[in-house]
């Protein structure tokens, strides 16, 4: 049994050894070793896309409130308009609108 | 096979080990192939406490009494279920199932997260490793299942009172729940470490989180239902330093389930947040230290041990680590957004955190107290029900009233005319009902009275809560009034959900002060055929017997029970011996009478020699909305756990955002 154990065991060790080293059995000479992390431009857009559904999520919140009367009309209107700029912010700021096409010349001819 | 067991403990040892430095390092540098090997490590290191555990639990079932673990904790006439179920019957054991759980639960939430949190994960790994470490440390030098001696004939046997259905679900279910506070911790350090900050940590382990306390707050319950049927005294929770040590991350992390809603939506309390994250975690490491050190007196402590300096030392290392932490990365915690409102749903939330933090501290000073008193002054002080009592009300009672205010104030701001209009119908319902309770005599417990008040407040304000929301969405379209309740509740399942655990809240708060406020007992020495009385009860003693067990001597005394002239059966209470334990256990008998909602509750104190018997009645009113209200608090987290589809719609914009 004792014989059996041991076995086993060495078994077990050899095969957590392998999957442990499995990445650098894998690529052994991988052309990129960096751990890819988020450049300030990626953050910037993360920060954006959490303002974006907060304001949206405090929008169709304020709304439902206002429906069952947790909030005064006056409330309402008050509260409505800075959130519908903050979304509207963040919505052109993640997807910013393309410039018009400039007409080219035989459009202008015509 | 010991050795096979031993063997696999020094392997996830070394891989942990590894997971947490060449993690670490990787993390530190930006290796990707490191940390892939560190990830890989981890998921290593599952497998093989996971052939520990098989080792262990195979032992347990085949009496292998050569393991000193099995030996201490099993005998050969102890049920294959409690075999089963001393794999956490003792300090060993339950170690070895911390570390199955931690690495179960850690491994998969970072198999779940790769997408979302991918700069986030290669410090996450090296955290949960780092605390793995600890663990495995224990396993494979302090504290080994595997230890093996000359095997005795039969084993010393399991503790009578762990031979119960309750404790075979009660500790895992626990262990789930302070392990499962590992996940958050850990991902809001690693987010703290890699300075990303933004809300990722929180949508990656909101579940995880809802998950844990879930798993908590049941297994408080079912420890309770064990105390209640086992123990025997009549109560279901006594502020015994076992219970409070579950209680205190379970309070902490209900503040952070609230206060992380405000980040979500306000991004505000981000500092608190990890503090409460990592207070909820290091509370949970300071549960399992009191339950398994041997340092405090309770029932629900079944061991006396050395690893107590251990856990303290590494207890300190956390909570030093965390601070600095947390000081560190202070300038990008802070939240640019501040409070509008003093009257709105965020306060109400700020205020309830105010309350649940200041009752889990002073659980904790309870707690503390003896030991520093022990340690300063050289004895032991006990802090008394009265203490916790005193808190449990200062401070328990404005949480259940913010449960019922809380809901029907607005976000961001709330006028007071709206709050007045939205406060008029509840107030009205908890009103008439103190009234009516008054007149009915209930003012004998002026807490229990303001409690039944606020608790009709409460369910007023929910049911109004349901009503309008239904309303508002049937205005909306054509909808009948089932397929508006459905629509509301599937698609606001936290909101809703959260409001089915508050009702919950109130049925354990009616069924607490129900049993706490106004039970009755009656005691008697009893000889055959003679009668005692009780609240309408006739009890009339008919007799005892003696029975051999599959491993107990159980003896019982027989009574008739009577009602209003009408005949109930007979109940049986008595004691078990336990031979190869050599310990008597208390078999109490109850009755539950679910129209009067109450229990009639039997004790037998001692059989005397002339044949009489001594007997210990109760009559606890409302006691099973106690446990009712673990199958709602069940429903209403399964319903806020549920997927949801916009939800991960949510996270896969998450997830597009983050870098690959």
């Amino acid at each position: 049994m004792e014989g059996a154990a041991l076995i086993l065991a060495v078994v077990l060790a050899l095969a957590c050894v392998a999957f442990v080293a499995r990445p650098f059995l894998r690529e052994p000479e991988p052309e990129d070793d960096y751990l890819a992390g988020a450049s300030p431009a990626e953050q910037e857009r993360l920060r954006i896309a959490e303002a974006r559904d907060r304001a949206l999520a405090a929008l169709k919140e304020l709304e439902f409130d206002h429906r069952t009367g947790k909030i005064s009309d006056a409330d309402y209107r008050e509260l409505v308009a800075p959130l519908r700029r903050e979304a509207a912010d963040a919505l052109r700021a993640l997807d910013p609108p393309k410039p018009e096409p400039k007409p080219d010349r035989e459009d202008v001819r015509a | 096979m010991p050795e096979l067991g031993r063997a696999a403990l020094v392997v996830a040892f070394g891989l942990v080990v590894y997971a947490a430095i060449a993690g670490g390092y990787a993390a530190f540098r930006g290796r990707r192939r490191l940390h892939e090997s560190a990830t890989n490590a981890l998921f290593a290191a599952l497998a093989a406490v996971g052939v520990a555990a098989l080792v262990l639990l195979a032992a347990l079932v085949r009496h292998d009494f050569s393991l000193v673990y099995v030996a201490d904790h099993t005998s050969r006439e102890l049920p294959l279920r409690y075999a089963i179920s001393a794999f956490w019957g003792g300090q060993e054991g339950s170690l070895l199932l911390w570390l199955l759980v931690l690495l179960g639960l850690g491994s998969a939430a970072v198999a779940l997260n790769r997408k979302l949190t991918s700069d986030v994960l290669p410090w996450t790994v090296p955290i949960l490793a780092a605390i793995a470490s600890f663990f495995a440390l224990l396993l494979v030098f302090v504290a080994s299942p595997f230890a093996t001696a000359t095997a005795p004939a039969d084993g010393v046997g399991l503790n009578p009172s762990l031979q119960n259905p309750y404790m075979m679900a009660h500790p895992p279910l626990l262990y789930l729940g302070y392990v499962g506070l590992t996940v958050p911790f850990a991902f809001a350090m690693a987010a703290l470490a890699s300075e990303r900050t933004d809300e990722r940590w929180i949508v990656a382990t909101r579940r995880w989180t809802l998950a844990s306390w879930t798993f908590l707050g049941f297994a408080i319950l079912l420890g309770a239902k064990w105390a209640y049927e086992e123990v025997g005294w009549g109560g279901w929770y006594a502020w015994d330093p076992v219970e409070n040590a579950a209680l205190m991350p379970w309070l902490v992390a209900t503040a952070f389930l609230h206060s992380v809603m405000v980040q979500e939506k306000k991004n505000m309390l981000r500092v608190w947040n990890v503090v409460l994250v990592s207070g909820a975690f290091a509370l949970s490491l300071f549960g399992t230290f009191l339950t398994r050190s041997g340092v405090i007196s309770s029932i629900h402590s079944f061991t006396q041990s050395s690893i107590g300096a251990w856990f303290l030392g590494f207890i300190a290392i956390v909570v030093a680590a965390s601070i600095a932490l947390i000081l560190v990365r202070l300038p990008v915690l802070r939240s640019p957004t501040r409070l509008e409102s003093l009257v709105s749903r965020e306060a109400a939330f700020l205020y309830n955190n105010l309350f649940l933090v200041a009752l889990a501290l002073t659980v904790l000073w309870g707690v503390v107290y003896p030991l520093v008193s022990e340690a300063v002054r050289g004895f032991a002080v006990t802090v008394g029900a009265p203490y916790y009592d005193f808190f449990a009300i200062a401070f328990g009672l404005p949480l259940v009233l913010l449960m019922g205010v809380g809901p029907l104030i607005a976000w961001r701001r709330a006028s007071l005319r709206a709050l007045g209009t939205s406060l008029l119908w509840p107030a009205a319902v908890a009103l008439l009902t103190g009234s009516l309770l008054l007149l009915a005599g209930a003012g004998s417990s002026p807490a229990g009275l303001v409690g039944y008040t606020f608790a009709a407040f409460v369910l007023s304000a929910i049911v109004l809560e349901f009503t309008r929301g239904t309303r508002a969405r049937r205005s909306l379209g054509d909808e009948s009034w089932v397929s508006a309740f459905t629509g509301l509740v599937g698609r606001n399942r936290r909101r809703y959900g959260g409001y089915v655990v508050h009702a919950a809240i109130v049925l354990l708060l009616v069924g607490a002060v129900g049993i706490g406020g106004f039970s009755t007992t009656r005691e008697a020495k009893l000889a055959s055929g003679e009668t005692m009385t009780i609240e309408g009860y006739a009890l009339t003693y008919t007799g005892s017997s003696q029975t051999r067990g599959p491993n107990a001597v159980e003896q019982r005394a027989r009574v008739n029970v009577v009602r209003d002239g009408e005949d109930l059966g007979s109940v049986s209470a008595g004691k078990n011996r336990y031979l190869a334990e050599q310990q008597t256990s208390n078999e109490v008998a109850i009755r539950t009478d679910w129209l009067r909602a109450q229990d009639l509750f039997v004790i037998v104190d001692r059989f005397y020699a002339d044949g009489s018997v001594g007997f210990k009645v109760l009559v606890n009113p409302l006691v099973n909305l106690i446990w009712l209200a673990g199958l709602v608090f069940v429903l209403g987290s399964l319903i806020t756990m549920w997927p949801d589809a916009r939800e991960q719609r949510r996270l896969a914009r998450h997830a597009a955002y983050a870098p690959a």
